[in-house]
This record gives C-alpha cells, structure tokens and sequence, in this order.
C-alpha cells in the first residue's frame, strides 16, 4: 500500500511542520477527508460494480456471483471471497506478478469489515443447504494510487455491493433453472473503514501519498451502522499510545457516519 | 498384562463429533477451561533453545506451541534488498500442517502472509534498525501447535529471541489479545471463545514505553467497550512482560552457574 517514493527531507519537514500546526499541505484540515466520488452499476457484466474517487485515488470494484459449495462448518451461508490487484498502471511502484503482502494486506482488511460487521446476510444465500450457495467475488481494482487505499476500497466495495442484483432462480428436481429478473443482494450492515496516519505525534485522517511516506505509522477502524467498531489493524513500523487509539476511535464513529451518508444516501 | 485403553472411533478421534459447546462461560463466570474472565492461560517461555540460531526461544500458552528463531544481522540475500542506512528486517510467521485439527498445506495462506507483516511492524519498532546498516536480520516463527492467539504469542517468543541474538532493542514486545465472550469481556482468548465470541482484539505493546505497535480487532465493540477491553489486553500484556523477563534471566543465570561448578 505504501509504495516508496522518494520525498525531499525539506519537503518531510515542511509536511511535519505544518501538522504541528493543525494545517496540511494540500490545505485540509486534520480530520477532513478528500472529495469523494461515486459511480455505481458502470460494468454490466458484473452483477454489481462501482468506482470511487477519493481526491486521486481511484478504486474500482466489481462484483461477481457464482453457485458452488458451501464450507463444510456453515452448511447454510454463502461464501464472501475479497480479491485485490495492485495493477501496475495504478502507479510507478506496483508490479505485475502474484498479490504482494501489500495487496494481501488491503483484500483482508476491506475482507473483514464486510464479514464482521454482518454487511451480506449470508444465510439468505443459500440454496441447497450443504449442497449449493451463492459465492459473492469482490475484486478490488486500484486504477490509481494516490494514498489511503483502505477506505477508498471499502466505500467501493459496500457502494458496489449495494449495486448487486443475483439472478433469479428456480430448483426443479435438485437442478438450479436460472428464471428471468433479479433480485437485489440481500444487505444487513454498512461496513466503513476511517483509516489514520501518526504524523509528528499528531493524527491525520485520510492520508494522501505523500502523508503515508512520512507517517510514523497508520491505523485504519471499520464502523458499522450502529457506530460500532468492528474490524480494526495498525499498519506500519511505528506505534500509539493508548490515548491516541482511543482518540481515533471517537473521531473515526463521527467521520463514519458523513461517508456512510455519501455511499449509501441518508 | 497391560490394560488397552478402549479406542475412540476414528471420527471422535480426529475431533470431526466435536461439537460447539452452548455456553462458553457458565453462570459462575468460569470459562470452559477453568480460567477466571481476566486470566492468562499458563505461560512456559524457554530462551536460547536451538543451536544454529543467533538466537532462540520456545513458548507454551495454554495449548499453543510456537518456536521462534533469530539469524543476523547478516549480509542480505538477494543483495539488491539492502538498505544503505539501516538493517532490513524480515519476518516469516508459519504453521506447521498439523498444528490444527484439519491439515493444514504448508504453503504460506494469505493468512501467514499478512500476519507475517504485522508482526514485522509490530517487532521493527523496538529494535535500533540504524545500528547494522547494509544487513538483515531474519526472524522465523514457527507454529507447532495453534489455539488461538497464535500471532501475540508469537510476537511474545520472536522478540525474546531477538534479545537472545544480542540485538540493541529499545524494550521487549509482549502480546496478548483480549475481547468479548458470551457478553463478557476477556483476556487471553482459545481458539474456541475466539471462533464462538463475539470480538477479539490482538495487541502488542512495549510496557515501558507504554507504546502500542501491534492492534488490531474483529467482531463487534461499542467504543466503550473497546476502551474496558484496550485495558484488559494492555494488562495481559504486561503480565505476559514479566514471564518474558523472567525466561531471559533465567539463561543467563544458568549460564552463569555452569560457569561457577567449573
């Protein structure tokens, strides 16, 4: 996620200096996000899709549906696999080849708020118990990276989930006839990650490029609709005191909910 | 004669009959394996333990079994990976196929992969990186045996045997995770209050720092309750710090009392 490109000392400094005075150098303030943009429903081969835009940060998530088996422990719920690439024309330091730790990273985190958070109610995505569910492929796209990853690829993935029709379906004689129509993807929860970089001692939100290369380290909360927390990692070699991370947690509900407004509507 | 202890069926063996307990904490709020809410299973840290590693050490916590082992600082391999100004620090955290019920392939999971990176980060913060430029330092953890909590206990046993490699750190990582169970919040959760429960929080902290470089959680916590359970895991962690200490002085001290008979 973090790619290193080389940024002038001065210009580190200048960075630092400027949080320590509550300002940062693309003029926001500490705990404002980047324009967020949203489309949805932009690929028609997939059952659900969506693009956000967070400044220049740009994340493309499609959705696709497949009938297979269930996992022998839950018999009756479908199955959620999240999948992330890195492409490399998303930026100069990302290379083709199998999933690096940093995309592993990524896929697991926006993976654990839609799974802990309840997001899919997966049990309504049975079909034949033990036999066939529905399995629900998120594959996340980074078009291009210009920080904060994290919570651009999860507003995308809940805007496009929310975007997911399945066919519909009829069983005759234990075989799946597929019928005309769809149904929506059955939704429970809204699942947003608010992620953080430690800078100089002080907390930003929504770190840019440039801020993730001179952060000290990053901690990304995932929120859910009650405004409880329910997926959280701390990335980077740094550390936080207790009363930073306690801080966060206060700031991260607030900041939740005005993106969950944008993503999902009032 | 001996008597032959009757054989279990095959499927009871392998623990495919095991069912979920209903309850994972009774109404005395004892928790299925005798613990109180807020105690640690019984740690047994043993350091400096394999002959080839720089350095070296063993936990036991409760059911889990983790080896960890330490090589450098040492030139780096493949050499384009060196740092000019600071050690490269690498991680690799590995289970063994049969330290879970069903096998497990040896390959690295994309679960391996990430908990091998945050306990990178979770470790990095304690050591002086600027010390050994142009070197790495490798750290191998290995899983012999998995019930819940693996990666804190890992992180516990990998920087114990960055001490034994006589490697400058600026303080010991412990790591403990703490969550909720049942509706009650708890320390030092098993594999099975961690699949059954209903959130789970790993932490690693450096106590004299007070300096948190490992958290992370799944589940669900109001933010109030993560504030109780941030509390409990930094108590954990400290209790799990002294152990740590202890199992270092405790080779030294040997060392020293062979040297004496001699």
């Amino acid at each position: 996620m973090t790619p290193s490109i080389t940024i002038a000392k001065v210009k580190q400094r200048r960075i630092a200096e400027l949080i320590s005075h509550g300002k940062r150098l693309d003029e926001r303030g500490l705990n404002d996000y980047r324009e967020v943009q949203l489309e949805v429903g932009i690929i028609e081969r997939a059952e659900g899709s969506a693009r956000v835009r967070l400044g220049k940060t740009e994340v493309m998530v499609g959705i696709k549906i497949e009938i297979g088996t269930p996992f022998p422990d839950v018999p009756n719920e479908g199955v959620l696999t999240v999948n992330t690439e890195l492409v490399p024309l998303a930026s100069p330091k990302f290379e083709p080849g199998p999933p690096d730790e940093n995309a592993i990273e990524l896929a697991r985190v926006v993976d654990r708020g839609i799974r802990e958070s309840k997001a899919i109610s997966m049990e309504k995505l049975c079909i034949t118990p033990g036999k066939k569910v529905f399995i629900v492929f998120v594959d996340v796209y980074v078009l291009n990276h210009d920080g904060n990853l994290i919570d651009a690829s999860a507003m995308a993935a809940l805007a496009a989930l929310l975007n997911t029709k399945i066919f519909n379906y009829e069983i005759k004689d234990d075989e799946i006839e597929i019928k005309l129509g769809y149904t929506q993807l059955p939704m429970a929860d809204y699942p947003i990650a608010v992620t953080f970089a430690k800078i100089n001692g002080k907390l930003v939100v929504d770190p840019w490029l440039v801020e993730e290369q001179v952060m000290d380290v990053r901690l990304t909360m995932t929120i859910d609709k009650d405004g409880k927390i329910c997926a959280m990692q701390k990335g980077g070699y740094g550390y936080f005191s207790m009363e930073q991370v306690l801080e966060a947690a206060k700031i991260a509900q607030q900041k939740a909910e005005e993106l969950r407004k944008i993503v999902v509507g009032e | 004669m001996f008597k032959i202890p009757k054989r279990k069926t095959e499927k009871k063996r392998l623990g495919i009959l095991q069912k979920k307990p209903e309850k994972l904490i009774d109404k005395n709020n004892v928790r299925l394996d005798g613990r109180k809410l807020d105690e640690l299973r019984s740690v047994k840290i043993g350091v400096g333990i394999l002959a080839n590693a720089d350095g070296s050490a063993y936990i036991e916590q409760g059911k889990n079994k983790i080896l960890a082992a330490v090589y450098g600082p040492k030139e780096v391999h493949p050499r384009h990976l060196a740092l000019p100004d600071r050690t490269v620090l690498r991680c690799r955290y590995h289970m063994a196929p049969f330290s879970v019920q069903e096998r497990k392939s040896p390959a690295p999971s994309r679960r391996e992969i990430e908990l091998s990176k945050v306990i990178r980060e979770a470790i990095e913060p304690s050591i002086f990186v600027e010390y050994y430029p142009r070197t790495s330092i490798d750290v191998f953890i290995e899983v012999l045996q998995a019930d819940g909590g693996t990666r804190c206990a890992g992180i516990t046993v990998a920087s114990l045997a960055l001490a034994d490699a006589g490697i400058p750190m600026r303080d010991l990582v412990a790591a403990c995770a703490a969550g909720k169970v049942d509706g009650h919040l708890v320390l030092d959760l098993n594999d099975l209050e961690d699949k059954g429960g209903e959130a789970d929080l790993p932490l690693a902290l450096m106590s004299n720092l007070n300096a948190i470089t490992l958290l992370q959680m799944d589940g669900d916590l109001t933010v109030n309750e993560f504030e109780q359970v941030l509390n409990l895991a930094v108590k954990g962690c400290k209790e799990i710090y002294t152990v740590q200490k202890d199992a270092l002085k405790a080779k030294y001290v040997a060392v020293k009392e062979a040297v004496e008979e001699e």
